[in-house]
């Protein structure tokens, strides 16, 4: 029953995106460019302190400051607000929650906390009304390491969590300590992966509306996920959900930290309904920066157990993760489920063990950061594989090949319990040399060796999980939430189509790839389908767009409602040409006899009868249109090999990366043209991991990366053109064999990159670098090393 | 206290009293309107809020807008010409070098104030002229793409002139002294790099 390909199917098209005009000539709104009539402006005092109690606040001055309207503290908020909640509660970890107040009652726990808000005519008053108000603070002990933050005696941050551990969650299966008893080789690193800040280029923005007669709140909101704002936003507030809407107008990137429901977005709601007045916040990137929230921040200890030939037998680790001063919306599923089940990536291990010490510390909550918890198990195990290359001399991409998984189309079992879709890692991996000509590549390598110049050459084969997930599953882990997607496919009377999605992209071109599928499977002009969404009373409900599910599951979900309109367009056609419905076929777009395409009536044809309802066969209702709800039965499994070639100057300690090369899996790709965009932005974004990006706190909790001119994202002159390729393992589950794309880059590159710096440290001996690897530490450890 | 300014932004007159610590972006958005200007930063890095003013590229949040008294100002609305796209518009569209959207209007006129100095740059100037504009999602290279596809398509500077209707032609350095510091550009004209010059004062927004 699926449409007759051709050789001009949309499906597969990298045609242009529906989402650019709107956007590159500036009538695109955000939510920053909304203005209501009698909208006021709020701004947030935040807590200079990293752990401080409050003894005093003083709002007086600021109240009578001009234009000011109002100033609330924590004790006025506690009076409207729950506290925030957490909305993955991991089973079985011990996990402690502990109340997160919007603004901030006794204690500030991270710079950044929220202590008071001003609410005036215009923003440039709120601001200056802040420094008004005097608050008293009695500094208390700080702690920023989550491996500090658990020893005897360190400073506490919650009664509840004595031990400041927020949960303690284990993964395991086989033998892990026979394995470790019998191996011939093991090798060991201690890895850091470094706090990230996620510095989407929108600031975060609240415009709250609520309407005191009505009781209903219109939130205009820098959000990946509106439907789970509305929820969050009710728990909150008690207004119920149904009085509530939610709109993401277009959001300008999110990468993560877009999907909690963060303290600003509760505090500007607050101050529209005690003031019955519009009333709109918008962060500075400072704010952006200590309050919002942030990424990675683990210390692993991993261990590698192997025989001489390199077939590795068992793999072990402790993780320290660091969670921020609260658990934040996703946080606690991300070091644990999205971490620890990916232990044995695309490898072959019979035995894992994993400890993870979730542990709050004086710092910014940490949420997902594009790959959240992925990349932080793929560097791990790459790096593992690179040591024991190292340790047995054997060449890295050899040792891979030895573990990887065997090519398989429909499921493969691992051993922390997932079932892989479909893979071939192998196929990849060849490609990707293939590519970069890798014996030729090494002999350069060497070459330049001999004339005294660093060339290395990094290689990370990755597998990752996304397209969350089974509703099933999000139970089972403690998610609280479904993880279904669901669409409405509208036929109008004239033969066009909306689609009404619950996902929410921003920036990832679901507006075009979505249209491309319901003009594929339906053979209607692509121009012919519009998508909305992003809207709570227009849109189903829907989890959101994150872990690269927005295609996987929201694609899917269309697929679904499409193919139930071509059933019901089948019935009707074999009404109206009195043939029996075994006898009507389709393609491209027309429903004929069989035998007969003359005898059609084209899917046009049937969306204006089916509207008009003039002669229906008895029991069909009338108008063209479907809703599905997709729950996907697994997960889908995208993978790769990624290659970085690299020169570092031995003087200087400066990298150089000049070639990169990414090969990805991620089944049939809808418009490889987006595909590309996501591999090029992915991979970028983890290469500043590698080498640039880091967040830094001082012993006190003081954030010292609090602006963009101390943290350093990707600049367009530090990069080469990315090299993208790709390979077609359909995923065997999913109506369209689709699986994501939009977290695969980020996930390899960071490792990619890393490797291939120590690769070129080789002739220092140089093992490790903690990232990021900027000039100074590089040089450092050539250094230390080299003399 | 507040002083006059008459300032034209796409063609329009603005005549109005503002603060003198008023930033010319928040002049832009939120009294002429125009909302396609974005702020991503409070430091000046990020680019998002870049303008031609008086035909040539500034970060419009390093700029007060007393100082672009008497200026032509050309936002990202200006460029096109009603439905028919820019040919760097044109060209960002063909090659994907936009995702979120949000860096896009000043990365665009950043590949115009390029382009302007320098009509057939290579790629290494391309990514050297636009190290100013931060992008969160496509990794530049779509964008140093989109470049490229202008230049090929014949889209340099003549063509590019479009933009500044409505001006009265460029001032000459010496007869607005205020406004030569939103003239300090990051990086060079035409690519070549240079000193970044310390901003003016960041704001809050």
């Amino acid at each position: 029953m699926s449409g007759t390909a051709t050789a001009s199917r949309v499906f597969g098209s990298g045609i242009r995106r529906r989402e650019d005009p709107r956007l590159m000539t500036g009538i695109a709104r955000f939510t920053d460019d909304i203005t209501l009539p009698g909208m006021a402006h709020a701004a947030i005092l935040r807590s200079p302190y990293g752990h401080a109690r409050i003894t005093r606040i003083d709002t007086s001055r600021a109240t009578d400051a001009p234009g000011v309207v109002a100033v609330f503290t924590g004790a006025d908020a506690e009076s409207l607000l729950k506290p925030i909640p957490c909305l993955w509660l991991v089973p079985n970890s011990e996990l402690k929650t502990t109340p997160y107040p919007a603004i901030a009652r006794d204690v500030v726990r991270f710079v950044g906390d929220a202590v008071a808000v001003v609410v005036a005519e215009t923003g440039y008053q709120a601001h200056d009304a802040l420094d008004s108000i005097v608050v008293d603070y009695e500094p208390l002990p700080a702690v920023v390491d989550p491996e500090k933050a658990v020893k005897a005696g360190a400073p506490v941050l919650h009664d509840e969590a004595s031990d400041n551990v927020a949960f303690h969650w284990t993964v395991a299966g086989g033998d892990v300590d026979a394995a470790f008893a019998a191996a011939d080789v093991v090798v060991r690193d201690r890895i850091i992966q470094q706090r990230l800040i996620p510095t989407a280029i929108e600031p975060r923005s609240a415009v709250a509306h609520f309407v005191p007669v009505t009781g209903e709140l219109t939130l205009w909101n820098t959000t990946q996920n509106p439907h789970i704002v509305r929820f969050a936003m009710s728990v909150v507030t008690g207004i119920p959900e149904d009085r509530l809407r939610v709109i993401a107008p277009e959001v300008g990137g999110g990468f993560g930290s877009k999907i909690p429901q963060i303290p600003g977005d509760f505090i500007a709601v607050f101050c529209s309904m005690k003031l019955g007045r519009p009333v709109k916040w918008t962060e500075t990137r400072t704010e952006n920066y200590q309050s919002t929230t942030h990424g990675r921040d683990h210390v692993q200890d991993v261990e590698l157990a192997a025989t001489k030939q390199g077939r590795i037998t068992g793999l072990r680790c402790t993780v320290w993760a660091g969670m921020g001063a609260y658990l934040s919306t996703a946080a606690p599923g991300i070091p644990t489920i999205l971490h620890g089940l990916m232990l044995s990536g695309p490898y072959d291990i019979p035995a894992v063990r994993e400890d993870v010490y979730g542990v709050y510390t004086n710092t910014t909550p940490v949420e997902a950061y594009r790959g959240a918890g992925r990349p932080e198990a793929t560097f791990m195990l790459e790096r593992m594989m690179d040591r024991l290359a190292d340790e047995i001399h054997v060449d890295p991409v050899e040792v891979r090949k030895r573990n990887l998984i065997p090519p398989f189309t429909n499921g493969h079992d691992v051993i922390t319990g997932l079932k892989y879709d479909s893979g071939n890692y192998q196929g990849a991996l060849d490609k990707a040399l293939a590519h970069v000509n890798y014996d030729a590549l090494r002999a350069e390598q060497k070459a330049a060796r001999e004339k005294g110049r660093y060339i290395g050459i990094g290689v990370s084969t990755y597998v990752e999980i996304c397209g969350l997930g089974p509703s099933q599953v999000a139970g089972a882990v403690g998610f609280q939430g479904g993880l279904w997607e669901s669409a409405i496919v509208r036929f109008h009377p004239s033969g066009k189509v909306n689609v009404f999605i619950g996902a929410s992209p921003h920036g990832q071109g679901e507006e075009t790839t979505f249209a491309q599928i319901v003009a594929d499977e339906l053979g209607v002009l692509v121009n012919d389908v519009k998508v909305v969404h992003g809207d709570t009373d227009s849109t189903p409900m829907g989890w959101g767009t994150y872990g690269s599910r927005t295609t996987a599951v929201g694609g899917a979900a269309l697929a679904v409602a499409t193919r139930k309109i071509k059933e019901k367009a089948r019935l009707l056609t074999s009404h109206l040409l009195e043939a029996a419905v075994e006898d009507i076929d389709y393609a491209d777009g027309k429903f004929f006899v069989k035998g007969f395409p003359d005898r059609h009536k084209t899917i046009q044809d049937i969306a204006l009868l089916a509207n008009v309802a003039w002669n229906l066969p008895d029991g069909m209702e009338a108008g063209l249109e479907a809703t599905s709800f997709y729950d996907p039965p697994n997960f889908v499994y995208p993978f790769g090999t990624h290659i970085a070639v690299v020169e570092v100057d031995a003087e200087t300690g400066r990298v150089e990366l000049k070639r990169y090369v990414a090969v990805d899996d991620c089944g049939p790709q809808i418009n490889p043209v987006i595909v590309e965009g996501q591999v090029h932005g992915g991979v970028v974004q983890g290469i500043g991991q590698a080498l640039w990006e880091g967040a830094v706190y001082d012993e006190n909790g003081q954030l010292l990366t609090g602006s963009l001119i101390d943290y350093a994202i990707p600049r367009a002159d530090l990069l080469p053109d990315i090299e993208v390729l790709s390979t077609v393992t359909p995923s065997p589950h999913h109506p369209l064999g689709v699986k994501g794309i939009g977290e695969a880059g980020t996930i390899a590159s960071t490792g990619t990159v890393y490797n291939a710096v120590i690769d070129a440290l080789e002739p220092f001996g140089v093992s490790s670098v903690q990232m990021p690897l900027t000039p100074e530490r590089v040089w450092r450890a050539i250094q230390r090393k080299g003399a | 206290m507040k002083l006059p300014v008459s300032i034209t932004v796409n063609g329009r007159v603005w005549t109005q009293d503002v603060e003198p610590r008023l930033l010319l972006v928040h002049f832009i958005r939120e009294i002429a309107g125009l909302t396609g200007t974005k702020v991503g930063c409070d430091t000046s890095q990020c680019g998002a809020c870049t303008v031609l003013l008086d035909g040539m590229a500034v970060k419009a949040c390093t700029c007060l807008t007393v100082q672009a008294d008497g200026a032509s100002v050309t936002t990202i609305e200006g460029l096109a010409s009603g439905s028919a796209l820019h040919e760097l518009q044109e060209a960002f569209w063909e090659k994907h070098g936009l995702q979120c959207g949000f860096c896009t209007p000043g990365m665009v006129l950043a590949a115009y104030d390029l382009l302007r100095a320098n009509p057939s740059p290579g790629a290494t100037e391309i990514r050297h002229a636009l190290e100013g504009n931060l992008c969160r999602c496509t990794g530049y290279h779509n964008i140093v793409r989109a470049v490229q596809y202008a230049v090929s398509r014949g889209a340099p500077a003549a063509r590019l002139a479009g933009a500044e209707r409505g001006r009265g032609g460029p001032a000459s350095d010496g007869d607005r002294g205020p406004r030569r510091a939103c003239f300090a550009r990051w990086g060079g004209g035409g690519g070549s790099g240079g000193a970044k010059p310390p901003g003016l004062a960041g704001g809050r927004s």
